[in-house]
């Protein structure tokens, strides 16, 4: 890999890259994120490496392990290009399979996807339910990749607009165009992105500005930067390239959750080939303009997303939100002005100027361009989903999703992590965007989406969220710290039926004081997941307090189990109970003792004729 | 100067003040816990939260912190404001009634009750005494670790730190600890501060271990 000194000389490379390789050739694609390598794709890359190995199949059939596609619940897959063959859930022996088929130029009919509605075998990638209704901008481009090689990135078009821009576009435009664009902060609050670059590059620029990408994705449920970060590491390089030319930054910070060991490899691997070609550093393919990329990675706490305590953290301080103003662009990192943009933000940047701003700004309804979802819960395909902005929840749930995961009817779906509120089915059909999700009393976050059914306790879902909150707040504010923990007690009362209905009203009165008061966008809006149910399943925390009953079966206080007469004394609740709380003859109804039981419902998971029933 | 409209008063006040100092100037009072003249701003107790901006745009920040901007409006004791405040009121209330300081702030704005388990506990983290510490004794051996619920303030490691110089000025500025310490045994420990007869650390089984950074204690020596 040789240092490129010009504009031509990347040019020349990119042509020679593109001319090595014949499209035509068929590519064995196994997707490798994280989740593809809990599920097993690491053992089929090693099959596909032997067997092209042992039959000498090397010029005859390509390997390309990639970061993640979305379609998790299909893990481990492969795709073949440029058929566009997609194999579900597949194994070693069926990995050989393919590949014989594929020198045949055949499909492995009984591999092949089966779409559940209508029971047929689907073959292209395209054709399948949760892939067609999706715009894949950003997502798709992961297939097309290997993180590890820069030169795939090249091939695909990457730093193309970058180096383009390099030559022949002022900063300023490069500015007016993010703004033409339409672009807003994908971490979740929305703000638009030109005019927060617009800030930075008004700046007074004394010693230097940084621009930091937010990779601090702490949200349960929520993975989508991970994705991107190990799927395709150069296009958020390529991003914070053209930010800094457009902003006149010098010093670039990519703040990383150290939880996140596959995205640091990929990006600390990236960072290295960029600087090596010469796209990082000092005067980058021989113009004036310098700039490089650090890492730093995060020490695990959820609330150095914030951007005030993101940068606290940078300086190795202790990671803890103030007040704005001063906001980042006026003193920022070690007190220089600092412009901070989250992960999909800054991937959105090269497919602005890839398709044009115009182009961009045309996608979607009311917010511009595309979104990603992680779409997780009681939900038939878990995945990443990318939909343009103004998507209906419908859309996503259930013709994309697939709607429920089991019996139970699909309840609420809880948006933008533990900031966020649950929206209930009645109101699925709201186009997604910053406004109506705000309006509904939930935000857009940075893009979780938890599916709930009819067995979710909606209290018992606010508690989980507050715990959370009350362990990740930082402390430092008192409303926050408290607030939360007192929110949790309250919760913790009502659901183990201790509740009153002054519970309820104490509850309410602290959750929207705290809005008001905390300091810091943690805990303004760690309140959303009280309000939110309280607002769309208020009869739910009644029910908890009046009739001392849990609606869902999961308030484990309020709730017994007992083995009705479809009971046939098989035994298997009686070896799965691990407080041997049931007895009873062989072949006899059996009983449950309440006072041993500690309603783990491990009895129910096992009974075969459905005779443990929960009141 | 700067214009700005406090309570619907027009008045010019000089750049880089923050609108409690402004407030304060003009004669508003803003309730403070976490505020001291000596030290820099912290932000963390929310009682001096004002309203600023117009309806339905306007939101409340911390007074201490908010530097006066041209054109601010600011509302000092509106409805708002007040709920708010007694809301942290109760919330401290709450968590640390045996501090003289809360009790006198609940009285002065009619909290009467508060609708919480009841704690008992010895620090509010309003941080008072790590900014002394560090800003007027220079000393820095205190500070906070951990978050959440498990933050709290002590020395590194929770032994006695070698940069500490048992000045006593932390304990000298502490809001919740009313206990002007007279002596280290808990037989002969007298309070002269507060009110209250009982003052908390003494009924501690490890006396030694309380918030106090001083073997033994010099601050009865200095009244």
């Amino acid at each position: 890999m040789e240092q490129l000194r010009s504009t031509q000389e990347f040019t020349a490379l990119r042509e020679h890259l593109l001319s090595a390789l014949n499209p035509d050739i068929a590519t064995i694609v196994i997707p490798a994120g994280t989740c593809g390598q809990a599920s097993g794709a690491t053992r089929l890359v090693r099959t596909a490496q032997r067997e092209i190995l042992s039959r000498n199949l090397q010029g005859k059939v390509y390997l390309r392990v990639s970061g993640c596609h979305g379609f998790c619940e299909m893990e481990p897959s492969v795709l073949i290009e440029p058929a566009g063959t997609f194999y579900p859930k597949v194994d070693a022996s069926g990995m050989r399979r393919i590949i014989d088929a594929l020198l045949k130029g055949d499909v492995v009919e009984d591999l092949l996807y089966v779409d559940e509605a209508t029971g047929q075998r689907i073959e292209k990638v395209g054709d399948i339910g949760f892939y067609r209704h999706q715009s894949r901008l950003l997502l798709s481009q992961n297939e097309k990749i290997d993180p590890l090689e820069v030169y795939d990135y090249l091939r695909a078009g990457g730093y193309c607009a970058f180096v383009q821009m390099l030559s022949n576009m002022e900063p300023s435009r490069v500015i007016e165009d993010v703004k033409t664009s339409g672009l807003r902060g994908r971490g979740g609050a929305g703000f638009p992105t030109g005019t927060k670059w617009e800030f930075l590059a008004k700046a007074a620029n004394g010693e230097g500005k940084y621009i930091v990408c937010n990779a601090d994705e702490g949200d349960p449920g929520a993975y989508m930067d991970r994705s991107l970060l190990e799927g395709n590491p150069h296009s958020i390089i390529e991003g914070m390239l053209i930010g800094a030319y457009a902003t006149g930054a010098n010093l670039g910070v990519m703040y990383v959750r150290s939880e996140y060991p596959l995205a640091i490899k990929h990006l600390g691997n990236s960072l290295k080939q960029s600087r090596r070609l010469g796209l990082l550093g000092e005067n980058i393919l021989g113009t004036e303009f310098s700039f490089d990329i650090s890492l730093v990675k995060g020490a695990g706490a959820f609330v150095c997303g914030e951007e005030t305590a993101l940068m606290r953290s940078i300086e190795g301080e202790m990671g803890e939100p103030r007040q704005r103003p001063p906001f980042p662009v006026q003193k920022g990192i070690h007190g220089k002005p600092t412009l901070i943009n989250n992960v999909e933000t800054w991937a959105n940047i090269p497919l602005i100027f890839r398709d044009g701003a115009d182009n961009y700004a045309a996608i979607g309804e009311v917010n511009a361009g595309t979104k990603i979802f992680s779409l997780v819960g009681k939900i038939k395909n878990t995945g990443l989903v990318e939909v343009p902005m103004g998507t209906p929840i419908r859309k996503i749930i259930y013709d994309i999703g697939g709607g429920q995961a089991g019996d139970k009817g699909i309840k609420a779906v809880q948006t933008g992590g533990p900031s966020g509120g649950c929206i209930p089915a009645d109101l699925f059909d709201l186009p997604i965007s910053y406004e109506n999700l705000a309006q509904a009393g939930s935000i857009m976050g940075s893009g979780g989406m938890i599916v709930m059914d009819e067995s979710t306790c909606m209290i018992d879902v606010a508690k989980y969220f507050m715990n959370f909150l009350k362990d990740e707040s930082c402390g430092k504010c008192f409303a926050c710290r408290k607030g939360t923990q007192r929110m949790y007690e309250l919760l913790d009362d009502i659901s183990s039926g201790r509740g009153t209905m002054k519970h309820l009203k104490v509850l309410e009165e602290l959750a929207i004081i705290l809005k008001d008061i905390a300091m810091c966008g943690l805990g303004q809006t760690a309140s959303n997941p009280v309000l939110s149910t309280l607002k769309y399943f208020r009869d739910e925390y009644i029910e908890h307090i009046q009739n001392r009953r849990c609606p869902a079966g999961v308030c484990k206080e309020l709730i017994s189990f007992t083995i009705n007469e479809r009971c046939t004394g098989c035994g298997a609740c009686v070896k799965a109970c691990p407080e041997e709380a049931i007895s009873g003859e062989k072949k006899q109804r059996h009983r449950i003792d309440q006072d041993r039981c500690s309603r783990c419902g491990s009895c129910r998971s096992v009974c075969k004729f459905d005779a443990v029933e929960v009141n | 100067m700067i214009a700005v409209t406090i309570n619907g008063l027009n008045v010019r006040v000089e750049e880089g003040t923050t609108i409690l100092e402004a407030a304060r100037f003009i004669g508003f009072p803003i309730p403070t816990l976490c505020n001291d003249d000596g030290l820099s701003p912290y932000g963390a107790c929310r009682l001096c939260v004002v309203e600023i901006g117009e309806a339905p745009r306007s939101k409340l920040v911390s007074s201490c912190t908010y530097p006066v901007e041209e054109g601010l409006v600011i509302r000092t004791a509106s409805e708002r404001v007040v709920r708010a405040r007694r809301m942290v009121i109760e919330l401290l209330l709450a968590s640390c009634p045996q501090s003289k300081k809360i009790q006198d702030l609940a009285s002065a704005h009619g909290v009467r009750q508060q609708r919480f388990k009841q704690e008992y506990d010895d620090c509010i983290l309003c941080g008072l005494c790590v900014r002394m510490c560090r800003e007027q004794m220079m000393a820095n051996a205190i500070g906070f670790r951990g978050r959440g619920e498990g933050r709290s303030i002590g020395t590194p490691f929770d032994v006695s730190s070698d940069v500490c110089r048992l000045c006593g000025a932390c304990m000298y500025i502490c809001p919740a600890c009313q206990l002007r310490c007279t002596y280290n045994q808990p037989e002969i420990a007298i309070c002269n501060a507060c009110a209250n007869l009982s003052p908390p650390c003494i009924t501690k089984d490890h006396y030694s271990d309380m918030m106090c950074y001083m073997e033994p204690c010099v601050a009865c020596e200095i009244k």
